[in-house]
């Protein structure tokens, strides 16, 4: 039988390398990527769940990883922005960002490249409504969304 | 933000999630969290526990009967009810679920905290409520039935008790259904919105973001629903949004346009 704990041992695949560790409850999962793996490449914006900066793939699915609990990542296979470039070769999206200049200050970056890759995994080809509509989630504060959609949409033509 | 201290459990059955929160007088179900997580950041609510359903797969799926009767799981997700092929049996539920806030959050949100959240200003409650929708809530004792009209008992409060779970809600057969919304942003929170519905006995719209649960008015045709939601009395709370009276009449309106959304699939 289950029982209410204050601490779970999780094992957690981020980026394909297995960590286990026994964390809060109430550890968000962007502070678990964060602080205790020390992947910083996804950001706190935020906080409170509108902005998108801490967008992360879990089991292939794109979710805000601040408002998800690092326990409720057990045995999950997460992907963040450093996963993208691994091995040290930029996507064809992540060029396409440095191309078009689809960055001002940058901090938004990181939620953007993890939404446009969930969406161009399934729709290889968006058009510039559907970019728009999959990025509904990621705020810019620099508002530059101009050159962000034509980076994404030009990945797709 | 660190959240506070804060229990947790995740269950392996449904038996066993309504073991824990009945046994935990301060625990909480966990749906998909989209709200929960952040009100626990606010601190506006701080559960001793959560009781995380995810992962439970008797509250996910959709099934179509023979009948037309939907059932949906109380763990579906808004994306899983945008991409069914058997909720376009009542297309009304994947075109509102694809509005509702963005990509990360229909990913993850369910429609079973989206109704049990019951805040008036989500999507869902007029929604059930103008379908005609049916809960089925399950305790210690076994499973109610909850038509959706005595579901919806007050701000971020429904009829299901400590103790309690929603497992599943039953739509049945229909298409004939509008849904207009004023909202925050393209498809942010409402400010003002309603569901319609028409069968035989006339249309049923339901109004939400106006009162501390959906608002019925029922008319025989659109042209007749502005003067009904008149009739209503409709007393609208005021918020740095919408003063009082203009709440009250976006509520007119977006009335009528569910109403003439639904007449034209009728």
């Amino acid at each position: 039988m289950e029982s209410l704990s204050p601490t779970r041992s999780i094992s957690v695949t981020v980026n394909g390398t297995t960590y286990e560790r026994e964390v809060e409850a109430r550890k968000l999962l962007i502070h678990f990527i964060r602080d205790d793996l020390d992947l910083t490449g996804s950001h706190v914006g935020c906080d409170t769940g509108n902005c998108g900066a801490c967008s992360v793939i879990v089991d292939g699915t794109l979710l805000k990883s601040c408002m998800l609990l690092a326990v409720q990542a057990d045995g999950a296979s997460v992907e963040t922005v450093e996963g993208l470039s691994a091995d040290g070769e930029l996507t064809p999206l992540q060029q396409s960002f440095s191309d078009h200049h689809a960055l001002q200050c940058g901090y938004c970056t990181p939620g953007m490249l993890m939404s446009a890759t969930a969406l161009l995994r399934e729709n290889p080809s968006p058009s510039e409504d559907e970019v728009k509509k999959a990025l509904q989630g990621n705020i810019c504060r620099c508002t530059g969304y101009w050159n962000i959609v034509e980076a994404v949409t030009a990945v797709g033509e | 933000m660190l959240l506070r201290e804060v229990e947790y459990a995740k269950p392996a059955s449904v038996a066993e999630a309504l073991e824990l929160l009945a046994a935990n007088d301060g625990a909480r179900a966990l749906a998909g969290g989209q709200t929960l997580v952040n009100v626990m950041k606010a601190r506006a609510a701080s559960p001793d526990g959560l009781v995380d359903l995810n992962g439970l797969e008797e509250l996910k799926g959709i099934e179509l009967d023979a009948g037309g009767t939907l059932t949906i799981g109380a763990m579906t997700t808004y994306t899983e009810l945008v991409r069914s092929v058997e909720a376009k049996a009542r297309p009304i539920l994947g075109e509102v679920c694809a509005t509702i806030a963005d990509v990360q959050v229909r990913n993850r949100g369910t429609i079973g905290g989206n109704v049990c959240s019951n805040d008036p200003t989500n999507h869902l409650p007029p929604l059930m409520v103008a379908i005609g929708a049916s809960m089925t809530v399950a305790g210690a004792d076994g499973e109610r039935e909850v038509p959706a009209d005595e579901f919806f008992l007050g701000v971020y409060m429904t009829a299901v008790g400590p103790g309690e779970l929603l497992t599943r809600i039953a739509i049945p057969a229909g298409k004939a259904d509008g849904f207009a919304a004023v909202t925050l942003g393209a498809d942010g929170t409402c400010i003002a919105n309603a569901a319609a519905s028409v069968d035989a006995g006339g249309f049923r719209v339901a109004l939400g973001c106006v009162d501390a649960v959906p608002v019925v008015v029922t008319a025989g045709a659109p042209e007749q629903v502005a003067e009904a939601v008149r009739a209503a009395g409709i007393d609208a709370p005021s918020d740095v949004h919408a003063s009082s009276e203009y709440r009250a009449h976006l509520a007119e309106v977006l009335a009528v346009r569910a109403a003439r959304q639904a007449a034209e699939r009728s």
